[in-house]
């Protein structure tokens, strides 16, 4: 090879790769506009049709609006347009540290038996009116399904750190999990008086419809307080992706990497789950969704599970009130029925893996 | 120049020991050293005990080396993993671990020169996913000198290799341990490879350390007869050089 070859070569490898950089960036801002585009539109709409424009006027200039639209837009929309993003997004990036830690494609925090907890620990309240937590009474759906689904993602937990238990062995457990809550549901369901009943199969849907402020404030406050953590151990994350003993090659103590991200994840799948009930979908394609898109870089990967997540309950928002007009479909039945046929496009349509 | 001893090295898998009382003083930089054995020996439960990836009893003193903890590499014997990364990608995560999200351009000029030198270039921007099992070790050549360790601990690095890449890896290496100082051990099966490249050999067999030294001391008709169960002669080519040959799996 002549030296201007080689010359040549080096510049290619540096340049291409600044340049694939680049192209993620891109994607992840398109992301991010796209986002902020579905939640315009899902503040328009609902019982009185807005345009986007008016939407616009009462975000940025609320002072020159009237009354009606900035109530309707700021209290009553806002938060559940909101509550669809931070719901979103803390699933995605709890299915995608689940996928990466797990070093499983199915790992979700559905698949774990999280959300199966959640709901569970909800049912005790709708059914048996038993407060797993006694203070806070107009809260105990929420806090009894909190309650069981950090019960089971600390079960997991661990489970993850006794000797000689495997990922897969992990995974086996979330699934025994998923079992034995869905289970002890069916059981309540049973049960249940008619009335009770209706509420456990409306809260199991999930729906965004109870938001409120507050609820927003607690899971976005979780999405900033979790989300640095994973931001710091990028590069170690990254490398577990390559196989526990190529990451503890590279010096990465990959025991306290599991249990660290394990418990952050516990909080973030737990919360959202809590708040909506069960979304499933989520946070098991939302992962992928960005995995096909900007690859397992996490610098590229987090924000873009992220967005992913985010995007898909906003647009799940969205789909869910036009579907019927006057009335809003639970989000997650929508969730994989608008999922599913965006995930078939990327798998089928990718050149990249899937996993 | 760094140089690695060993002093009473053991490794137990819970109540199984696999390794013990393994003890060197002759591991110097700037050359290649073989280690072999059969398989199941313990060579990489070694390897992962002087990397300090396993815990266990006896010492290893490193002597000569600038960069602390971190001076020690080793690279695994499986190349798995099937991460949705570029080759590209994947070296720069071997060069970025406890660094900053923050990539400067002479990280990656460095890269690019390893992936020079190992003449993969052209797969730079392919997905890991693709790449064949030679390649595949390519890479994981690339990710663990990427890091410019002063000890390296390569496990089986050429077993998947083709004829060329077998003789150009080994010989690059060699230049690269006499050009940098680096200790480079290396688990070989082929001991033709370690007759060649390398100056010293240990050999492991059920845990234990059955010889060490020079190469050419090591390697004898009576040792291999011992270890390997073979009969076999090591003999002057016509060029001069040392060659094994294998008679017959011994009676
Ligand atoms: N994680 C583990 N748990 C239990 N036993 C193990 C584990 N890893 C290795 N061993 C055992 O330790 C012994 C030594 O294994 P090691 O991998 O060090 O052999 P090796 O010399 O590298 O063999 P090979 O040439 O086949 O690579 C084997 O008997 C193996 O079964
Ligand atoms: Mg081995």
């Amino acid at each position: 090879m002549t030296i201007a070859a080689a010359h040549a070569g080096m510049r290619e490898g540096r340049e291409r790769y600044r340049a694939l950089a680049f192209r993620r960036i891109a994607l992840l801002s398109a992301l991010c506009a796209a986002l902020f585009a579905s939640v315009c539109v899902d503040m328009a709409l609902g019982p009185a049709n807005y345009t986007i424009s008016e939407v616009l006027d009462s975000l940025f200039r609320s002072d020159q609006v009237s009354d009606q639209l900035r109530v309707i837009v700021w209290d009553i929309r806002m938060p559940i347009a909101l509550m669809a993003v931070t719901v979103g997004a803390s699933l995605s990036v709890a299915g995608a540290q689940m996928q990466t830690i797990l070093a499983n494609p199915l790992a979700s925090p559905f698949t774990l038996g999280i959300s199966a907890a959640a709901s569970f620990g909800a049912a005790l309240a709708l059914v048996a009116g038993t407060a797993l937590v006694p203070l806070a009474v107009g809260y105990m759906v929420p806090i009894n399904a909190f309650v069981m689904a950090m019960a089971a993602a600390l079960f997991i937990h661990f489970a993850s750190t006794m000797r000689g238990v495997t990922v897969e062995t992990i995974v086996l457990l979330g699934i025994a999990l998923v079992f034995t809550f869905n289970a002890l549901l069916s059981l309540l369901e049973y049960l249940a008086s008619e009335q009770a009943l209706a509420a456990v199969v409306f809260w199991t849907m999930g729906s965004l419809t109870k938001a409120t402020w507050p609820k927003v404030w607690i899971t976005a406050a979780v999405l900033v307080l979790t989300v640095p953590l994973f931001a710091r151990q990028a590069w170690a994350l990254t490398a577990l992706r390559l196989g526990e003993d190529k990451a503890a090659s590279f010096g990465v103590n990959v025991r306290r990497l599991r249990l660290q991200t394990m418990l952050t994840i516990s909080l973030l799948a737990a919360i959202p789950v809590s708040f909506v009930g069960t979304i499933g979908f989520v946070g098991l394609v939302g992962p992928h969704m960005a995995r096909m898109l900007v690859g397992e870089d996490q610098r590229f990967f987090l924000p873009a599970s992220i967005l992913c997540g985010a995007l898909l309950l906003s647009v799940t928002s969205v789909v869910s009130k036009t579907i019927l007009p006057g009335a809003i479909l639970p989000i997650g039945v929508i969730t994989a029925l608008v999922g599913v046929p965006f995930f078939f496009v990327l798998i089928f349509g990718s050149r990249r893996r899937a996993w | 120049m760094v140089a690695v001893a060993l002093e009473d090295i053991g490794a137990s898998y819970g109540k199984h020991t696999i390794l013990s009382g393994i003890a060197t003083d002759f591991l110097q930089g700037g050359s290649l050293t073989a280690v072999i054995g059969p398989n199941a020996a313990g060579k990489s439960t070694l390897f992962k005990r002087i990397a300090g990836l396993l815990a266990g009893p006896g010492t290893v003193h490193l002597t000569g080396a600038t960069s602390g903890k971190d001076a020690i590499r080793y690279m695994p014997q499986d190349t798995g993993g099937n991460a949705v990364l570029t080759v590209y990608e994947s070296i720069l995560l071997a060069a970025k671990q406890g660094s900053g999200w923050r990539v400067r351009d002479e990280e990656l000029i460095g890269i690019d020169e390893i992936l020079r030198a190992l003449d993969i270039q052209s797969l730079s921007f392919r997905e890991l996913g693709e790449l064949s099992g030679g390649q595949r070790q390519l890479v994981a050549i690339a990710q663990a000198l990427v890091r410019k360790p002063e000890v390296l601990l390569m496990d089986e690095p050429t077993s998947a290799l083709d004829l060329y890449r077998q003789i150009e890896v080994l010989a690059f290496m060699q230049r690269r341990a006499a050009t940098s100082g680096m200790a480079v051990l290396i688990a070989l099966h082929d001991l033709n490879h370690a007759l060649r490249y390398c100056d010293q050999t240990i050999v492991i067999a059920n845990g234990r350390m059955r010889a060490g030294g020079p190469t050419a001391d090591v390697i004898t008709p009576a040792m291999l007869r011992d270890v390997y169960r073979v009969e076999a002669r090591v003999e002057q080519c016509s060029r001069g050089r040392p060659v094994l040959i294998v008679d017959s799996t011994a009676a």
